[in-house]
């Protein structure tokens, strides 16, 4: 399909602003190709993973910038690089393993192979055997690298960026957003585990649910139906200018200063009543105020595909994968510090049962784009309504408000022009 | 362990248990899935990916019987997620070890997931790692660590394994 196609969803998109959105977003094809095209390889910053997945020299990582197949590597120099996973003879996958090290890059199908730039380096039989055959004289292995990504580091993060205009990565996130990623990677990480979960939903349904708080208390009841209390709790929705990026957060209601040690969770009363219906282990509550702040939870999200996590001491990079318009992969990199503590590390894993595929507070999310997703093929030309907490995408105190995924939706239409 | 008379005993005992705990899940009388494990049992999920590098995070973590309770009542009463059911099929039973009074054992299994709708999938394949209690009256998991064959997760993991 083409992408002239996209110009009846141009046309139905509402003239009310950021305040309806139409439902033909979620299962076009062609909307899916300008994605592709406009979106993910155009000027934005994608999370490909995190600087200690590769350490050392040669060490790769295969991952993906929107669907797109690439390579992260590091280089003999020490540099991080990143290129695209498809050779330049005849297009096969150049690497298929998710981590490994490596030297050169070498194709299993006719073995050209490429150094950490993605510099074509060899040519099987280039010269030919025996005289005959090989490639023609004016055959010039420069002209035949990997398409190669900009790559930025932030706090051990990495992103990476197909297109040469894209602004510095701290312009592009703002200084806010900036000022948030740091606060929960402060120190050298450690990977604690990875799992992926796969969605039934197209990409911005995820998107949208990961910058949505007003659904957190009412779809998912796990603190509700435990009267776990959480007393007055503090917070807000921060939107970045471009409105592409967020982030929620609440923090316990004590002064600053206070904070600091696990008896603060205790004096919150951060903790299963003790009725019939109370936690039988509520160990599972326990937590440490690690960054000092008081902030027990912070969703922040970098446009298009990053969601940074910390639900208490669970913390978490997770990417967004298309893979196709009703398909998404949710990578979930589970990380803490190198220089954690045993007890630490025990709240991080005792945690972990809060968030994830089968996680009390996040489970629902894996099915409930889904069913926005199967409730597709009678939408026609019908929209969905974001109207709480008004009409524009400006940072709020208040947390029952859509301005969130309204910011989403602005970066969005100016990206693809829609 | 040696191949002896005892071992053929044994397992059948796990056979059985394993057998037991399968039907208890897949005919959703999760009520009784705690009681499958002693008091502090470890009942953890993780993948191949995660347990061939040490990695620790778990998909599900429980700790103690307790939290086994918890995760049901949580089921039951909290988390949404539509109607399901599974069909476990366990392989036959391989007796790895004995320690502390305790039997090592590892079965392979798979999980088919049929969902309200009628669509059905694989739904996860993978190892069960055993340490059971023959302490008490009758067999009981002091260790269930279930390794899944796959990375991925396809929506959710709302039901035990």
């Amino acid at each position: 399909m083409s992408e002239a196609s996209i110009h009846p969803a141009k046309e139905l998109w509402p003239n009310e602003g950021l305040t309806r959105v139409p439902y033909g977003l979620y299962d076009d094809e062609a909307v899916y190709l300008r994605e592709r095209r406009r979106l993910f390889m155009g000027p934005t910053w994608n999370i490909l993973g995190l600087e200690c997945e590769v350490p050392n020299p040669g060490d790769y990582k295969t991952t993906f910038l929107g669907d797109i197949p690439v390579v992260l590597v590091r280089g003999k120099d020490g540099v991080l690089k990143g290129f695209e996973n498809r050779c330049a003879h005849r297009g096969t996958l150049l690497c298929l393993e998710r981590f490994g090290n490596a030297k050169v890059f070498t194709c299993v199908y006719h073995a050209w192979s490429y150094d950490h730039d993605g510099n074509l380096v060899g040519v099987a039989f280039q010269n030919g055997v025996k005289g005959g055959g090989g490639m023609p004289d004016d055959f010039r292995r420069e002209d035949h690298g990997l398409r190669r990504l900009k790559i930025a580091v932030l706090s051990g993060l990495v992103f990476g960026s197909f297109h040469g205009e894209v602004p510095p990565l701290e312009d592009y996130l703002g200084a806010e957003i900036v000022q948030r990623i740091r606060r929960v990677l402060p120190r050298p990480l450690k990977v604690l585990g990875y799992y992926t979960q796969t969605l039934r939903n197209n990409w911005k349904l995820y998107a949208e649910n990961v910058r949505d708080p007003y659904h957190a208390s009412i779809l998912h009841l796990f603190f509700t139906t435990f009267r776990i209390n959480r007393l007055s709790q503090r917070g807000g929705i921060i939107v970045d200018d471009s409105g592409g990026h967020h982030v929620s957060y609440s923090k316990l209601d004590s002064k600053p200063g206070e904070s600091g040690g696990e008896s603060d969770y205790k004096a919150a009363k951060l903790r299963a009543d003790d009725d019939s219906i109370g936690l039988k282990e509520p160990g599972l509550l326990a937590g440490r105020d690690e960054f000092g702040d008081g902030i027990t939870l912070q969703i922040l999200s970098v446009f298009p595909n990053l969601v940074l996590q910390q639900v208490r001491n669970s913390l978490v990079v997770r990417q967004i994968v298309p893979k196709g318009v009703d398909r998404t992969d949710v990578v979930w990199t589970n990380y803490g510090f190198e220089d954690d503590d045993d007890a630490l590390t025990e709240l991080r894993l005792m945690q972990s049962n809060f968030i994830g595929p089968a996680g009390y507070i996040s489970m629902e999310d894996g099915a409930v784009g889904a069913f926005v997703q199967r409730a597709l093929p009678g939408a026609g030309g019908a929209t969905s309504v974001l109207k709480m907490g008004g009409d524009g995408a400006a940072s709020q105190e208040s947390r029952a408000t859509e301005t969130s995924i309204r910011g989403f939706w602005k970066a969005y239409r100016k990206i693809m022009d829609i | 362990m040696a191949p002896d008379s005892g071992d053929g005993a044994l397992i059948g005992e796990v056979t059985g248990l394993l057998a037991d705990y399968a039907a208890c899940i897949d005919g959703d009388e999760l009520e009784r899935w705690p009681d499958f494990f002693i008091e502090d049992a470890h009942y953890r999920i993780t993948t191949e990916f995660n347990h061939a590098r040490g990695l620790p995070i778990g998909i599900i973590d429980a700790r103690n019987r307790d939290m086994l309770e918890d995760r049901v009542t949580a089921l039951r009463r909290a988390n949404i997620y539509e109607p399901q059911r599974y069909r476990h099929i366990i392989s036959v039973v391989r007796l790895t070890g004995s320690e502390d009074g305790q039997v090592q054992a590892e079965a392979s299994f798979m999980v088919v997931r049929t969902m309200i709708d009628g669509s059905q999938d694989l739904f996860v394949s993978g190892r069960y790692l055993d340490s059971i209690d023959f302490s008490g009256q009758r067999p009981r998991f002091a260790r269930k660590l279930i390794v899944l064959d796959s990375y991925k997760i396809d929506t959710l993991l709302a039901i035990p394994l």
